[in-house]
């Protein structure tokens, strides 16, 4: 669904359309699923924190008077779920990425410069998200992120929610959202990239 | 496999990527990218590569999908937006 016409749900289900109802739970209860899925990493958790998110949503939902912060709102809410969730489970140290260790393997060519590696992506079409195969292997990559830089890249590139917003519900600056962000991207693409070249064994194989 | 020599420029284009990409870099900044990269195939392939894995996250949609909506939690979500609905009203 585009941010309008999610915007536009919110509208309704503010105004009391009855159709807004299913259409929001139905929605928003996939979408929360799925992050808390990843965050949480138990599909028992993300069930209960997408059943926890909406109540709350409709409990609080007060607050939201302008129906294009609904989506934010949203997943402020479970987030914090996912917090709680984590709190009760185990616990993960945080993991700080730094921008070198995603520098291409550096090599020294015969002239005492260096080189970098990369696979050739250009044959790999735009919708090559929608295989299987790399779904499932750009879904491990995500795992794998620690989870401060896994929550960025879910709500920015994910949910496209805007740098802002993520800001906001995260509650930290743009310019860690920022940092986050690039590191993140840079993390799924060295691991992917490390696929294409076939230098990384393919954990999805071997589930 | 493409080979490239490393300088400073392209780690400056390294480390900027994504604003490039987000369309979040000031104009001067931006030209300054464009300009390295015009000369810099491997940079090209690098950004083609990171944009390719944006390009992946935002059409990436979740295999799972969550269990259909017992009767109970159904029941607990209309109570909780009927509450919403009254408290709007009201207030």
């Amino acid at each position: 669904m585009e941010r309008d016409a999610e915007i536009e749900l919110a509208r309704q289900l503010i105004a009391g359309k009855p159709a807004a109802f299913e259409h929001f739970v139905e929605h928003y209860r996939a979408k929360v699923f799925h992050y808390s899925w990843l965050m949480c990493g138990q599909r028992e958790d993300a069930e209960e924190v997408a059943q926890e998110t909406l109540l709350k949503v409709f409990e609080s939902a007060g607050q939201v008077r302008e129906p294009g912060k609904m989506k934010a709102w949203v997943f402020r809410i479970a987030k914090n779920a996912c917090l709680m969730k984590r709190r009760k489970s185990v616990f993960a140290p945080v993991r700080e990425l730094s921008l070198d260790e995603f520098m291409p393997v550096k090599h020294t060519n015969d002239g005492g410069g260096m080189r970098i590696e990369i696979a050739d992506w250009s044959a790999l079409p735009d919708n090559i998200a929608l295989q299987s195969e790399m779904k499932a292997l750009l879904e491990q990559a995500i795992r794998e992120l620690p989870e401060t830089y896994r929550s960025v890249i879910l709500l920015r590139d994910t949910e496209e929610l805007t740098t802002q917003e993520t800001a906001q519900i995260l509650e930290v600056s743009e310019d860690v959202v920022k940092t986050r962000l690039h590191r993140a991207r840079l993390a799924l693409r060295k691991t992917l990239d490390e696929c294409l070249r076939g230098t990384k064994e393919n954990a999805t194989t071997h589930a | 496999m493409p080979l490239h020599t490393h300088s400073e420029n392209c780690q400056q284009v390294f480390a900027v990527l994504s604003d490039y990409l987000n369309l979040e870099l000031p104009p001067d900044a931006c030209a300054e990218i464009e300009a390295h990269i015009a000369g810099c195939t491997p940079c090209v392939e690098f950004a083609e590569s990171l944009r390719k894995t944006v390009a992946m996250c935002k059409q990436y949609q979740p295999a799972e999908l969550p269990a259909p909506l017992g009767a109970a939690a159904k029941a607990q979500l209309v109570a909780a937006y009927g509450k919403m609905l009254a408290a709007r009203k009201s207030g």
